[in-house]
């Protein structure tokens, strides 16, 4: 059932377009030698071009061009062998030169795609209208004084992608699932980390509505949102005051606004009277950037397996439903994870054990799969065979993870310390299974009168007095065999 | 000897067989600095100390015969070169105090060579005029005089007027300047000495404060042409940190000069005859078309068709570029800074009160140009006017190997003859804007006096790259004008 805003008059329709600034992974800047790590102290990565000193002129980073290249590439695009950089005119204290250099006319990179995976399974394609390079601002920061602006240039010139689709998302959910999405890709590529707290990647969203079946009506661009709840949240906010101002018979007006994420709306933040006139123009101090063919054949080539071929070969290798195998691909690191586990064992109990109990333990450790000094493939692999060998059973594996969670300790030595081998001595379990019986005389007579489902319970006792660590296979058939 | 009356060529060679000290030479040019700065003000800023420091090294390299091919020469620099430690200006208010932590890259060469900088020359407020009278710090005064009005204050052409007159009046052998729109040839023609717009690509404009990135264009400044060949030699070469320079190797210049012009096609391009010239640059000209044809070369008309369009072209995409690369002069991090109520007013203050008139009119032009609405009818359609007037300098290079011009419509004339109106003060610029348009390689060449006495200049214009057979020519016109006349002003003339 597709996404649809209840009018008091029928339904409404969404069309969302984004635009994503996604910065790039790169030692040193778009055109200038400074280094771009994060969280360094203010102004310490500043180069005289950065800080657009007299006479200074930009040079590019072909390592940030191959990064932009190989991203186009993961998004099934066309890259442009001949693009062009443009400067973007405006002033603000925080833009040193008074004009950003992007690429406005020609981008390096053209149309693409981009697969999302619904809820109910089925996919759809967003289109990708283009990806170009351009250059960061600075940061100002007003509340450090109490009349003064500091300006830190540290992100001034830093490269970033933009990355446009096209209005092709209908729904929130469609657009969150866009931007994981190409969160995904990007970090597998290694060309963004995707860290949107620390700014790396940052959404602008065009929103609008219509009926159904109607050509598209004005759209409003709600700007930098720096998170993928609140992009779902901003689209839902924006499109129900949209459909309330038609519904009132007035006219969306064209605009720039924000969203408020504590008051879950989003507010005028400039008309289109009031936008600025960039004055775009080619950059003279820099000539078209022209790729050569068999260079970006050799970036291809290098490509890494992308998330979506990842899961189908996932779910044809190792037999694995689309869920699971979607979740393993969602970052590199948790599928080669996987794969090592896989390697020699049953992948199905890899996977259960993986993104169950395992993934909790994590997430209470705000660890992940890609570093967690107690979780390594060594060790849930340790884990594992002893599951598969019948040392523990699922049961006492759930004790051995709380346990290694708390002490950090490996799983044979938690198994050791606390002496919870399986038992799979069928004279013990035969013991045990005579004790249980010889005291639930009443309940026996019960399930032999025909309430089979005391089955369990008589299972429960037997695995209860022998402290969790009867084999429960065994435990099972000694008591269908005395039951009988 | 009048030390300061030697050339480049000359003075490397004394240099070298020690007739002389790098310290003495530099000396004598201090000394005229001295004398007769105060009035010229060419130099905006001497920079003694440092100069007989460099002068003291060049000796030393030139006792262990390890000296550099301009050890020992001492330069002025056009103030719109970053020179490390030293103050730089753009003879604007909005750089007032700025000292760049970083050295232009055609200085850095020079440096490199073994030069010696005796300061930092006048010019146009970052390059934007052709009079050096639009400069902060005051105007430049021509060293040359009429013959019948001497007690008149020439200009000496801008905006390189500070090193045209530094070394036409005997206060450096050689000099750096731009030219963006015939910021180098204009006044050298004014001022009666050799100037070099290179091909675009070949000097480095890193360090070099911008007025129009895609116009501007380092070169070299001296009395005569080898002299500047030499300069070039050492100006010229890629640079990396340039995405406009282009690797090419540099030849070695100064050899053309005795390279022979015979069987050489001389153009003469049909539209610079424009009506008004004068009756005696005319006759330069065809004197200078004769003195080819003595050598060998023969004469050909060609046509620049679009030449007409070349100024208002021009006046789009100078000041377009020039609104944007000036925005950065904003008080937030050099320079100037006015306080202001908020950021805005901080902005106005300071670019209000930082920036000349002519700067500002250009900032305005430009904007408007590049305006939602106006920039395809403006910027657009200069930029394919641009590449017209590229393509009838292609067409002509088909035919002929140099065209031979006039560099300016006039000689240099007086303070506040033309000032007030700047399309009459643009129009100066008419016959060096379609090369700078083009990118391609021209020098101007001192060929004559008018009837006030005053130095006329003839330019030739070669291919891209093509540098060689324009200073091989141009060679032939200084041997044959053997242009011997002298300012009225100049180290040593008995008139100061």
């Amino acid at each position: 059932m597709s996404y649809h805003i209840e009018g008091r008059d029928g339904p409404w329709e969404i069309v969302v377009g984004m635009e994503v600034h996604a910065q790039i992974i790169s030692n040193a800047k778009l055109f200038s030698g400074a280094a771009t790590a994060f969280g360094a102290p203010p102004n310490s990565q500043v180069s005289l071009v950065d800080a657009a000193f007299p006479g200074m002129l930009p040079v590019i980073n072909s390592e940030c061009v191959a990064q932009a290249v190989l991203s186009g590439l993961g998004l099934n695009a066309a890259i442009n062998l001949r693009s062009r950089f443009d400067r973007k005119n405006y002033f603000y204290a925080d833009l040193p030169a008074g004009y950003q250099i992007s690429q406005y006319q020609e981008p390096l990179v053209g149309k693409g795609a981009l697969s999302i995976e619904l809820a109910d399974g089925s996919s759809r394609e967003i289109g990708i209208t283009r990806l170009h390079l351009e250059q960061d601002a600075g940061k100002s920061l007003h509340d450090q004084h109490p009349s003064k602006s500091y300006i830190d240039l540290n992100r001034a010139g830093v490269a970033l992608m933009e990355i446009v689709s096209e209005p092709d998302i209908r729904s929130p959910e469609e657009a969150g699932l866009y931007l994981r999405k190409l969160r995904t890709i990007l970090r597998y590529l290694g060309t963004c980390d995707g860290n949107m707290e620390e700014g790396a990647l940052r959404a602008d969203v065009n929103v609008s509505v219509r009926r159904p079946g109607e050509g598209l009506r004005t759209r409003c661009e709600v700007k930098n949102v720096n998170s993928v709840r609140f992009v779902m949240q901003a689209i839902e906010a924006e499109a129900h005051r949209q459909v309330e101002v038609w519904e009132a018979g007035n006219e969306v007006l064209q605009e720039t606004r924000l969203f408020d994420p504590a008051r879950g709306a989003t507010r005028s933040m400039r008309s289109k009277e009031e936008a600025h006139d960039y004055r775009y123009f080619p950059d003279p101090d820099l000539v078209p950037l022209t790729l050569d063919p068999a260079w970006i054949e050799e970036l291809r080539s290098a490509l890494p397996e992308l998330p979506d071929a990842k899961k189908a070969r996932f779910m044809a290798e190792y037999g694995l439903s689309a869920y699971d195998a979607s979740q393993l691909v969602a970052e590199a690191p948790t599928a080669d994870y996987f794969e090592t586990l896989a390697r020699g064992r049953r992948a199905k109990a890899v996977a259960n054990l993986m993104l169950g109990d395992i993934q909790a333990a994590l997430n209470r450790l705000g660890q992940s799969f890609a570093a967690t000094p107690t979780f390594t493939s060594e060790a849930v692999g340790a884990l594992l065979d002893m599951i598969e060998d019948g040392t523990i059973n699922g049961r006492i594996a759930k004790e051995v993870i709380e346990e290694m969670e708390a002490s950090g300790e490996g799983p044979r030595a938690v198994v050791a310390r606390k002496g919870l081998c399986q038992v799979t001595d069928t004279a013990a379990i035969e013991e045990a299974v005579t004790a249980v019986l010889a005291r639930e005389s009443a309940r026996v007579a019960e399930y032999r009168a025909g309430k089979e489902k005391l089955f369990g319970y008589f299972v429960g006792q037997v695995m209860k007095a022998m402290g969790g660590k009867g084999n429960p296979l065994l435990v099972n058939e000694t008591l269908k065999k005395r039951l009988a | 000897m009048n030390l300061t009356d030697l050339g480049l060529g000359p003075a490397r060679r004394a240099l070298g067989r020690r007739e002389f000290s790098a310290r003495e030479l530099t000396l004598a040019h201090l000394a005229a600095i001295e004398a007769l700065n105060p009035r010229l003000n060419a130099f905006l800023l001497v920079t003694a100390g440092e100069a007989l420091a460099a002068a003291e090294a060049a000796d030393a390299a030139l006792a262990r015969g390890e000296a550099g091919p301009l050890a020992g020469i001492p330069l002025a620099i056009k103030d719109i070169f970053c020179t490390k430690g030293v103050r730089t200006t753009a003879a604007s208010r909005i750089l007032e105090p700025f000292v760049p932590p970083y050295e232009s890259t055609v200085t850095a060469n020079l440096r490199r060579d073994g030069a010696i900088f005796l300061g930092k020359t006048n010019l146009d407020e970052f390059a934007m005029g052709s009079s050096t009278t639009n400069s902060a710090y005051g105007s430049t005064e021509n060293p040359w005089k009429r013959r019948q009005d001497p007690a008149a204050r020439l200009v000496p052409g801008g905006s390189s007027g500070g090193s045209a007159a530094a070394v036409a009046a005997r206060l450096a052998i050689g000099a750096t300047g731009t030219d963006t729109g015939g910021s180098i040839r204009q006044p050298a023609s004014f001022c009666g000495i050799t100037g070099i717009k290179p091909t675009y690509g070949r000097c480095s404009r890193y360090g070099v404060i911008a007025f129009a990135s895609s116009l501007d264009h380092p070169g070299p400044m001296a009395r005569s042409v080898e002299d500047c060949a030499i300069l070039l030699c050492s100006m010229a070469g890629h640079d990396p940190l340039d995405s406009t320079s282009v690797e090419v190797p540099v030849p070695d210049y100064a050899a053309a000069c005795n390279q022979s012009i015979r069987g050489l096609r001389i153009g003469v391009p049909r539209e610079y005859r424009v009506d008004g010239m004068p009756a005696e640059i005319e006759e330069m000209w065809r004197s200078g078309l004769a003195w080819l044809e003595d050598a060998g070369a023969t004469v050909h008309d060609v046509s620049l068709p679009h030449t007409k369009y070349g100024l208002p072209t021009y006046y789009i995409v100078a000041p377009a570029e020039a609104s944007s690369n000036l925005a950065r002069y904003d008080g937030v991090r050099y320079g100037l800074r006015v306080p202001g109520e908020d950021l805005i007013d901080l902005y106005e203050e300071t670019r209000g009160a930082g920036f000349g008139a002519e700067v500002k009119r250009r900032i305005l032009i430009g904007t408007y140009v590049l305006s939602a609405g106006y920039y395809d009818a403006y910027y657009l359609k200069a930029q394919k006017i641009r590449a017209l007037i590229l393509k009838d300098f292609t067409d002509a290079f088909a035919q002929v190997d140099a065209l031979l011009a006039p560099t300016a419509p006039s000689a240099a004339f007086a303070e506040g003859e033309k000032t007030e109106d700047p399309v009459t003060m643009y129009l100066n610029d008419v016959f060096t804007v379609p090369a700078d348009l083009a990118g391609v390689p021209a020098i101007s060449v001192p060929a004559g006096l008018d009837a006030d006495g005053l130095p006329l200049g003839l330019q030739v214009i070669g291919r891209p790259f093509g540098e060689e057979t324009m200073i091989a020519v141009a060679a032939q016109l200084e041997r044959a004008a053997s242009f011997t006349a002298l300012p009225a002003l100049r180290a040593g003339s008995p008139t100061i």
